[in-house]
């Protein structure tokens, strides 16, 4: 099924994962979101889709997700495991700019819904539930419902909820846009130890630039209507990146590039 | 409202806003009502007081009739010694109340979750229920009591008909706005319709439902009094309404205000019950149920 492996190598020695292919996306009204973007996301990578609004960053990230088919191309896995229903299990995790949390549940029970939806058992569902609630900060927090928790701890749930099945890949979707500063900061170094320490591979879509050099080891920089993929950049800094990082003169001089990429794509 | 006191569980001080848990104190209670609830029981029921001594006093002044309107005394006076009839007659209006509202509950919300399943089978009954709601109930009734022949099925029928279409109606608007994003998320991990609908439209729908709920309860009682006074049957199993009818016949006035308190308590009673469960089904979760801080 590695068709994308042989012609198009996505980074050294790793493993295509997904393979975009000439993907364009037209809605119904006639706006083109996307148009003809190749992408190879390699197993293990932490990737930005970074572009100001309306580059059609998020339609791209919903396209991988299964969430809506493109209008045109194909997007590949390279594996093939298929569900009950005969579709391929793609086995992902889904974080929205919003929390996405079902209020009438509690934390715990919001994190095992994907396990709930496969039919793991109730007890095993809990217990997996309820360390992954730690591996997020929110031991304690089980029984809370969505309404006692802070903006940031509402992610947290959320993020909790999408690593709970171990996928393969994480998908985020400006997650982190609407919270204040410090709460970012702690949520993206957060993510990355989980990162680190899961081995999913990462995609991150967001119009800072900031948050992606900090977080990513390749920029994919999209440019709007129509939207289309400009540049595709590598961070070469060394994980573990923390505090330490985010005021590093190597942490700038990635920051001017993506910046410059991102100004490029935006008067292109 | 809130008594909810979540105990503070142990949370490692791990620099995370994890410590911001909140904590919910305890209300102050008098006779298990909180303090705070106090006020908004005394007011309402102080002018109750007065205007029902109002009533007395003038009834007593002008030398009112009883057959034009009796003072409140008497009244409870005739609701003491006319209970063993009186009390009779409210149990068959309840009955009735109780089983066309179960019938609203049960037939609107499987009605409204078909009709969320496909949307030509709604296309093509919603317009009939509609019509059913605008029809006025008196203009029915006869008509009802006619066909079916037997008259409890009949008023049953018609305190169905006034009480269905809150529920339906506000069941499917629920059913129907499910956070849009959770639903892509269901779709994600490959949710069944049933899953779907158990763990996401269900829930979601609940406050809408019960929204409806109220105003049914309500209307399942009218529709009851209105049939009965429509069908206006003798007998020994026979309403609040007939007694109204009946005693305003023999100009037993007191009676008839009697019978007329013991509507209105028994709709009071449906909806503060109506509250409270709708109360507890949503205080932890729903906006409409939580107290506000700021």
């Amino acid at each position: 099924m590695n068709l994308a492996e042989a012609d198009r190598p996505a980074a050294k020695g790793a493993k295509t994962l997904v393979a975009v292919r000439h993907v364009s996306k037209q809605f119904a009204n006639g706006t083109i979101a996307v148009r003809d973007v190749n992408l190879d996301l390699a197993r293990g990578e932490f990737v930005s889709l970074l572009g100001p609004s309306g580059c059609g960053k998020s339609t791209l990230l919903r396209m991988i997700a299964g969430l809506g088919d493109p209008s045109v191309g194909t997007i590949d896995w390279a594996t093939m495991n298929h569900d009950a229903w005969g579709r391929p299990a793609r086995e992902l995790g889904f974080v929205f700019q919003d929390p996405t949390l079902m209020p009438w549940a509690t934390a715990l029970d919001n994190v095992i819904l994907p396990l709930k939806l496969s039919g793991t058992n109730k007890g095993e569902a809990e217990a997996r539930g309820a360390e992954m609630l730690a591996l997020v900060g929110l031991k304690g927090f089980e029984t809370s419902y969505p309404r006692e928790l802070s903006g940031g701890m509402k992610m947290r749930v959320s993020i909790a909820r999408a690593l709970v099945t171990h996928p393969k890949i994480l998908l985020m979707d400006e997650p982190f846009a609407a919270l204040d500063e410090i709460t970012r900061h702690k949520l993206n170094d957060d993510l990355l130890r989980l990162w680190e320490a899961n081995q999913f591979t990462a995609v991150f879509v967001t119009h800072s630039v900031f948050e992606s050099v900090y977080l990513s080891q390749r920029i994919v920089v999209m440019a709007a209507r129509p939207g289309r993929v400009m540049a595709d950049l590598r961070v070469e800094a060394p994980y573990p990146r923390d505090d330490l990082f985010r005021t590093s003169a190597d942490y700038a001089h990635w920051c001017r590039i993506a910046s410059e990429k991102l100004k490029e794509a935006i008067s292109a | 409202m809130t008594d909810a006191t979540l105990s503070p569980a142990a949370v490692p001080h791990d620099g995370t806003d994890a410590e911001a848990r909140p904590i919910f104190r305890e209300d102050r209670k008098v006779l298990g009502i909180s303090t705070e609830a106090w006020p908004g029981i005394l007011a309402p029921l102080g002018i109750g007081i007065l205007a029902l001594a109002a009533w007395e006093f003038i009834v007593w002044w002008r030398e009112i009739p009883h057959f034009i309107l009796p003072g409140p005394l008497l009244i409870a006076k005739t609701l003491v010694t006319d209970w063993a009839t009186l009390s009779a007659s409210l149990w068959v209006t309840l009955r009735i109340t109780a089983a066309a509202l179960i019938a609203a509950v049960s037939l609107g919300v499987g009605l409204a979750v078909l009709f969320t399943q496909s949307k030509w089978l709604e296309k093509s009954l919603f317009p009939y229920a509609v019509i059913l709601q605008v029809t006025p109930v008196v203009s029915i009734a006869p008509l009802i009591i006619i066909w079916v022949g037997d008259i409890n099925l009949s008023l049953l029928i018609c305190a169905w008909i006034v009480a269905f279409f809150p529920i339906l109606s506000n069941t499917i608007l629920g059913l129907n706005s499910a956070d849009h994003n959770l639903r892509n998320l269901f779709e994600l991990y490959g949710a069944s319709r049933w899953q779907t609908l158990r763990y996401l439209r269900l829930p979601a729908a609940l406050p809408y439902f019960l929204g409806g709920l109220k105003i049914s309860g309500g209307l399942a009682l009218i529709g009851a009094v209105v049939a009965e006074f429509v069908a206006g049957s003798g007998g020994s199993a026979s309403g609040l309404a007939y007694r109204i009818l009946e005693a305003g016949y023999q100009l037993k006035i007191p009676r008839m205000f009697a019978a007329l308190i013991m509507i209105s308590m028994s709709g009071i009673a449906i909806f503060l019950t109506i509250s409270w469960i709708s109360h507890l089904l949503l205080r932890r979760w729903h906006e409409s149920a939580l107290k506000r801080e700021n």
